[in-house]
């Protein structure tokens, strides 16, 4: 009896001294997760999720402060890939973060634009350019859709303009499965 | 002198139907009544418009420019006028437009000045840089830049010509190889000495009898050439697969064959490559084959930007079961979308579908993992595990399936006893994965670019700081000179630099104030004087001539105005 | 369809099924001439149930009943599982099984394709374990009419143990199990044949016969029967060498219960078998192997529906560590 709970003690004090060593000889640096989470958000930054920006609603959400569905441009998809790495529960997306809406990008009616910069300023990847009492224009590659842009103009130039699908970014579309077509 | 074959993994026999295009010689298309030439040949080769509306163009003429490593120029037919450049529907698969030029001939003819390249006495560059002008690709479907393909690796020992021709119902090289196999060898040799290459290998499948015996006779003069006949498997005329049937050499996903030493060209290549060097002509027109459910099937020498449209009409009235019309074979072949679209560089072949001649696969069962599809794979793939993962959209998995090694050939779909689409299931997993791709390198940049921007801002906001700092010490220093008193506003401000910067601003205000006397005072009426009492008197009601003191209002201001 | 290939082989679940269906008649052949025609009944049986059960649970389902039931592989496993099991099972025992075979191990796991293990088998196993005195009442070749046969299906009284007996293999271990003499003896009695069980040895050819149709027909590879018999026999022949008097010979395991039957019907099942080259081979040997262990060292005569059952359970693996190298990967790992 002894020497079962000997042994047994003996076991877990060599198992226990076995895990304290790898969790010093292998610790992990920084937080990974919020990498993670940072990695699958859309990097807009257009602070719907009430965050300014993706990395600090990646920090939210690792930390247990935002929930996963608060991001729009991330969509469906987006949350279903937070859950999936959070080991959560999928849900739809929340209402009053916003709605899902296809891929635009921003678009300066360059007539109306009245150089006023305060879209420059507005602008949280820089993808606007121009300067003080001349036109702006949106480097569209850069513009991530985040529209924090058309509020700030006091003349209502900025428009929003869905990415229209060119050859080069034409998909092929899932093929259709017919199994259950027939009933 | 002789060949060893090598086999490759799998493949598919297939009904050739080759007969019914191949037994007329090859007829020129005449004239469309408008062209139209797409600036983009194919889906990553762009090129900028070189002319605007209204512009006369000679044949031959460029009108795009290449934009781009795989950018590839391209010229004008023939003579005419441009009459509009703007969205056209292209010939591709999704059914999507691009930006095209339309031209009306007129009729003429008229060739820009052109002369033959001196490809023996130029340099490779030149030559190179030539044949980019001509606006060379591979004609045998890929349209890949063939000076791109010229100027990879070193070292190479064997120029392959493609001649296989393994998709059914195409006939277009088989004819070409027939009635101008003199050319093509030309072309061939030119090829041979732009890659410093000895050996040339032509490879021909067994079912094209006439063709091997043309370019047998074609090629008995040159040395080191040889016509090697491969057993008719499609598809034996990939270039993959040709490259490893001749050479046993097998080229990976990715990688060009000149990295291994062998180079493979179309012979319709090879004899675009003839008539740029040997006659400085741009590669304007092709050879295409109008086949299937049409009365006079044949091949056709066809200028670049024909309508599809006018060109069916050369192979008789369309049949009323005619329900679609495949550009390319039937076995990776699409079709078209409309019938406006016009040939462009990669279109070998129109087919005239009917359901008699392609009827509709019955519906999609399910796999019942029977590995048809993996014997028949020219890759050695694994068709069904691919397809398991793509289906349920687990990318990563696929791809560690070697996904992106899929040829899109086919074969798989060919021989599944259950119907599935498995080639349609691999190209929505890879353009999938390509979309993401791309939408990762937008986050990536989006991240990195608003890493930075609020990096500039916390810049400057420091700098605004330090420039504060420095304006306070200074002020300091001149408060300290002017004598002032310890107890002094400024004195009392001295740790806080903004309190000091405010305190100078306010000194700076009164002695204004004080400078500033009330102007034209002199010499004013009675009205007017007692109107100026009047508001003075009001004002000092509203006590706003007391001078703010600077220990309770000023500070608050300036930091509202920081925050 | 809408893309790329235009044109097709002429090839369907169906036609590859019903060539199994094909393959299997010599067998079935050789078994009513040697054993009787009860085995007809019981086809017929597990067929009716079969599509029965599957038109059921596509209902169930809500599936096309029409293609599935069409495919003809609810039959395939039918005839399957009536060829396993003893000629004079009672009815219901074929009932319980099939529908056991296509509602738990078909269907339950998502139909056609998606089964992990092989449902004859299963179905075989759960009857064994349920019911094991029944399953092993095989009559001796020939003794029993088809009148006698009928009856016992239907559900007859079966206390005669004049009229049943057990398979070879049964009657080989048994008899060695008790000691009473070696195997050379034992063969020497009369419900062994040349080389197995009297008459079955006929049932066998007539399998091995579908089964050259089916190789010819390339409906199979070489690779699974090649590898089973092989692994079977290089067993035996193990065991056989070292132990003559205690161990059958390659060719008595070979001749003897499913092995044929296994060999080209059994362990070439595509949707539970392992599907690389190098995976078929190891499928199958180890079903050979272990075939052989059970029925020597195991609670049972034929091991072969418990040994495709383990190796089903390792196919996964067994794919996943033998995929094929990829054209122009010749240098990378496999």
């Amino acid at each position: 009896m002894l020497t079962a709970l000997l042994i047994m003690a003996g076991i877990a004090v060599v198992l226990g001294a076995a895990l304290g060593y790898a969790s010093i000889r292998f610790k992990v640096e920084g937080d990974p997760l919020v990498e993670k989470i940072d990695a699958i958000l859309p990097q807009t930054q257009c602070g719907q999720c009430g965050y300014p920006g993706c990395k600090p609603y990646a920090q939210a959400v690792a930390n247990g402060e935002a929930d996963i569905n608060q991001c729009p441009p991330g969509g469906e998809e987006g949350i279903r890939k937070l859950a999936d790495l959070l080991g959560r529960e999928f849900k739809p997306l929340s209402e009053e973060h916003g709605v899902e809406k296809p891929k635009s990008v921003a678009f300066i009616d360059e007539q109306t634009c009245i150089g006023c910069t305060l879209c420059i300023q507005a602008c949280p990847v820089d993808a606007i350019v121009g300067a003080a009492k001349q036109m702006h224009t949106v480097v569209e590659p850069l513009c991530t859709g985040c529209e924090l842009c058309v509020a700030p103009c006091p003349v209502d130039c900025i428009t929003m303009e869905p990415v229209a699908e060119t050859v080069e970014t034409w998909k092929w579309k899932y093929p259709v499965v017919e199994i259950r077509k027939a009933s | 002198m002789s060949v060893r074959l090598f086999s490759f993994h799998g493949g598919v026999k297939t009904d050739g139907h080759k007969h019914e295009s191949c037994g007329t010689p090859i007829r020129s298309a005449p004239l469309p009544g408008r062209l139209v030439v797409p600036l983009r040949q194919s889906a990553r080769a762009a090129s900028e418009c070189l002319v605007v509306a209204g512009q006369k163009v000679f044949k031959g003429e460029r009108i795009g420019a290449p934009v781009g490593v795989l950018g590839t120029a391209v010229h004008a037919p023939t003579s005419g006028t441009v009459v509009a450049i703007g969205d056209h529907l292209m010939p591709h698969p999704s059914g999507l437009s691009t930006l095209a030029v339309e031209i009306e001939p007129d009729g003429e003819e008229r060739w820009i000045e052109h002369a033959p390249f001196d490809w023996q006495q130029s340099s490779r560059a030149e030559a190179l840089a030539h044949l980019r002008d001509c606006g060379l690709v591979g004609l045998g479907g890929a349209t890949f830049p063939s000076h791109v393909k010229l100027g990879t690796g070193s070292g190479i020992h064997t120029l392959i010509l493609n001649g296989a021709e393994c998709e059914p119902w195409i006939t277009c090289d088989d004819r070409l190889m027939r009635e101008r196999a003199a050319d093509i060898l030309v072309g061939a040799r030119i090829l041979r000495h732009l890659i410093g290459a000895e050996r040339l290998l032509i490879g021909i499948e067994d079912n094209k009898p006439e063709a091997i015996a043309a370019m047998r006779s074609a090629c008995a003069a040159l040395p080191g050439a040889e016509v090697v006949v491969i057993p008719a498997v499609y598809p034996a005329g990939g270039e993959k697969q040709l490259i490893r049937t001749l050479t046993g050499i097998e080229i990976p996903y990715g990688r060009l064959g000149g990295e291994f030493g062998v180079q493979c060209f179309n012979v319709g290549t090879a004899h675009a490559v003839y008539r740029a060097m040997e006659h400085g002509e741009p590669l304007i027109s092709r050879i295409v084959t109008l086949t299937g459910n049409v009365d006079q099937p044949g091949n056709f020498e066809v200028l670049i930007g024909t309508p599809v449209e006018d060109l069916l009409a050369l192979a008789g009235p369309r049949r009323a079961d005619t329900d679609r019309i495949i550009m390319g074979g039937p076995m990776m072949g699409f079709a078209l979308p409309d019938l406006h679209v016009p040939v462009v560089k990669a279109s070998n072949c129109l087919i005239s579908a009917s359901q008699k001649l392609f009827p509709s696969a019955p519906p999609e069962q399910a796999c019942i993992r029977c590995g048809s599809c993996a014997r028949a794979c020219p890759a050695e793939l694994q068709p069904f595990e691919m397809y398991w993962h793509a289906r349920a959209k687990n990318f990563g998995k696929a791809q560690e399936y070697h996904l992106f090694d899929c040829i899109e050939c086919g074969c798989c779909s060919y021989v599944c006893p259950s119907h599935i689409p498995l080639v349609d299931y691999f190209r929505f997993a890879k353009s999938e994965i390509w979309a993401r791709e791309r939408d990762k390198n937008a986050a990536d940049q989006a991240r990195e670019r608003f890493e930075f921007r609020n990096w500039r801002q916390e810049r400057e906001k420091e700098e605004k700081a330090a420039k504060l700092a420095a304006k306070a010490a200074e002020t300091r220093a001149k408060l300290a000179e002017g004598g002032e008193a310890s107890d002094s506003p400024a004195a009392a401000a001295a740790e806080d630099p903004k309190k000091a910067l405010v305190a100078a601003a306010l000194a700076r205000a009164k002695a204004q104030k004080a400078a500033v006397a009330p102007k034209n005072t002199e010499g004013l009426s009675s009205e007017k004087q007692a109107e100026i009492d009047e508001i003075e008197r009001r004002r000092r009601e509203l006590g706003l001539d007391a001078p703010p003191s600077a220990a309770d209002d000023a500070p608050q201001k300036t930091e509202a105005r920081d925050a | 369809m809408i893309h790329s290939p235009y044109i097709r082989k002429q090839a369907s679940v169906r036609q590859v099924m019903f060539t199994v269906l094909l393959a299997l008649l010599p067998g079935i052949a050789a078994y009513v001439w040697q054993v009787g025609a009860g085995i007809l009944v019981n086809l017929a049986i597990a067929t009716l149930t079969a599509l029965a059960a599957e038109a059921l649970v596509l209902r169930l389902r809500k599936r096309p009943i029409g293609t599935s039931l069409g495919d003809l592989s609810a039959v395939v496993t039918a005839w399957l599982v009536a060829l396993c099991f003893p000629t004079i099972v009672p009815w219901w025992v074929t009932v319980i099984a099939v529908l056991v075979a296509i509602i738990a191990v078909k269907h339950l796991y998502g139909g056609l394709g998606q089964n992990p293990f092989n449902p004859a088998m299963v179905a075989y196993c759960t009857m064994i374990i349920a019911y094991p005195a029944l399953m092993s009442q095989w009559p001796p070749a020939g003794e029993l009419d088809f009148a006698t046969q009928l009856d016992l299906i239907l559900g007859g009284a079966r206390d005669l143990d004049a009229i049943t007996g057990a398979t070879a293999l049964d009657a080989l271990r048994t008899g060695l199990r008790v000691g009473e003499a070696d195997v050379a003896t034992l063969l020497k009695q009369d419900s062994f044949g040349a080389v197995g069980g009297r008459g079955w040895e006929w049932v066998g050819l007539g399998y091995l016969l579908g089964g050259l149709f089916l190789l010819a027909r390339r409906v199979i590879t070489w690779h699974m029967p090649v590898a089973f018999i092989a692994a079977l026999a290089a067993t035996a022949a193990v065991f056989w060498v070292a132990s003559p008097g205690q161990f059958a010979s390659p060719l008595f395991h070979l001749a003897s219960g499913g092995a044929m039957l296994a060999a080209f019907f059994i362990v070439t099942d595509p949707v539970s078998g392992a599907t690389t080259p190098r995976g078929k081979l190891i499928f199958a040997a180890g079903v050979g192997v272990l075939a052989y262990l059970i029925r020597n060292f195991g609670a049972y005569p034929e091991g072969i529906a418990f040994a495709v059952l383990l190796m089903n359970m390792c196919v996964p693996l067994i794919d996943m560590k033998t995929q094929p190298r990829v054209f122009g990967h010749r240098g990378d790992k496999p």
